[in-house]
């Protein structure tokens, strides 16, 4: 029991040569090859007067865009194609887990510390780029050089923080529905399931707000002061 | 064998108060957030899109407080590091 339920997320399918490939890796990459194809097949061929997939895209897209201008409009469309991918991805990676025998690539620390890893390399990456890389590092040491090491944590405390909350929350969802089943079997865990859906969906939002508000800190703070000054 | 009862006991008694405090607190923090959000809510309707998505980003940081508790929590009862010195 005790390794038991820890282990279970770590299971290695097959090895690649010396690599150990877990199932984490394969779901991932299976849900990245269908979203892929989802969006490929119906990228292939747009119409000016759209059928109801099209509008249903179309409205999904809308949406990430509304929410992205409302917090960084200047530059909403640099931002839009990794924030919205970020968002899509993480909402499936979160509900891939009600699929019984699978579980969420979220729920495995690795899967969620790569993602904060590329919020946290994407917000220095906007950030020169829109600045270039002398304003940008100057920021730094904004307003007072003495503030450069609280600045240094804050960023690395940030993503740390990042990662754990995408896992705690999806591992954390996946192991009480576990532990329910154990206790009660029957048609007792399906509340669970439920609530599963709806936090799976909240932590995504909450996951792909958070980049881009991180990112958005990244390009504004210059730009208020450039209004200031 | 008698260390590893203590032992034993030890992390689970832990465990159950670190989750009940964690969870406690936490909880009071964001109802207080969510009293205040509604608050501003009710004065100023108009506001509604801009208060909503501050309360989701606290809500969000509040719990990871929780959450890191439980990483803790799980972490004494499935991995604790200071069982090697027992086992050994």
């Amino acid at each position: 029991m005790t390794m038991a339920t820890n282990d279970q997320f770590e299971t290695v399918l097959f090895n690649l040569g010396p690599l150990p490939i877990s199932q984490t890796v394969v779901t991932t990459w299976a849900v990245m090859l269908c979203l892929l194809l989802i969006s490929w097949l119906s990228a292939r061929r747009l119409k000016l007067e759209p059928g109801p997939w099209q509008v249903a895209l179309e409205g999904v897209v809308g949406a990430i865009q509304d929410a992205i201008d409302a917090v960084l409009p200047q530059h909403a469309l640099i931002v839009l194609p990794f924030v919205g991918s970020l968002w899509i991805f993480a909402v499936f990676a979160n509900l891939i887990g009600i699929i019984p025998g699978l579980h969420g690539p979220t729920a495995d620390l690795s899967t969620t510390s790569a993602l904060a890893l590329l919020v946290f390399l994407s917000v220095h990456w906007y950030g020169i780029r829109i600045h270039g890389l002398r304003r940008y590092v100057r920021h730094y040491l904004e307003p007072n050089p003495i503030l450069l090491p609280f600045h240094i944590v804050s960023e690395i405390s940030r993503t740390i923080a990042l990662a754990v909350r995408l896992f705690g929350n999806i591992f954390s969802l996946e192991m009480a529905a576990l532990l329910i089943l154990l206790v009660a079997g029957f048609l007792v865990p399906v509340p669970v399931l439920l609530l599963h859906i709806v936090e799976a969906l909240v932590q995504a939002y909450i996951f792909g707000m958070l980049a881009l508000i991180y990112i958005a800190g990244g390009i504004q703070s210059l730009e208020m002061k450039q209004k200031e000054g | 064998m008698q260390d590893m009862t203590w032992f034993t006991l030890a992390s689970t008694v832990a465990a159950a108060v670190a989750i009940a405090l964690g969870a406690m607190f936490p909880a009071l923090a964001m109802g207080r957030a969510i009293v205040q959000a509604l608050d501003a809510l009710a004065r100023q309707p108009e506001a509604e899109k801009s208060i909503t998505r501050t309360l989701f980003i606290g809500l969000a940081m509040i719990e990871s407080l929780a959450i890191y508790v439980l990483v803790v929590v799980l972490i004494i009862l499935f991995r604790n590091p200071l069982l090697q010195y027992l086992v050994k």
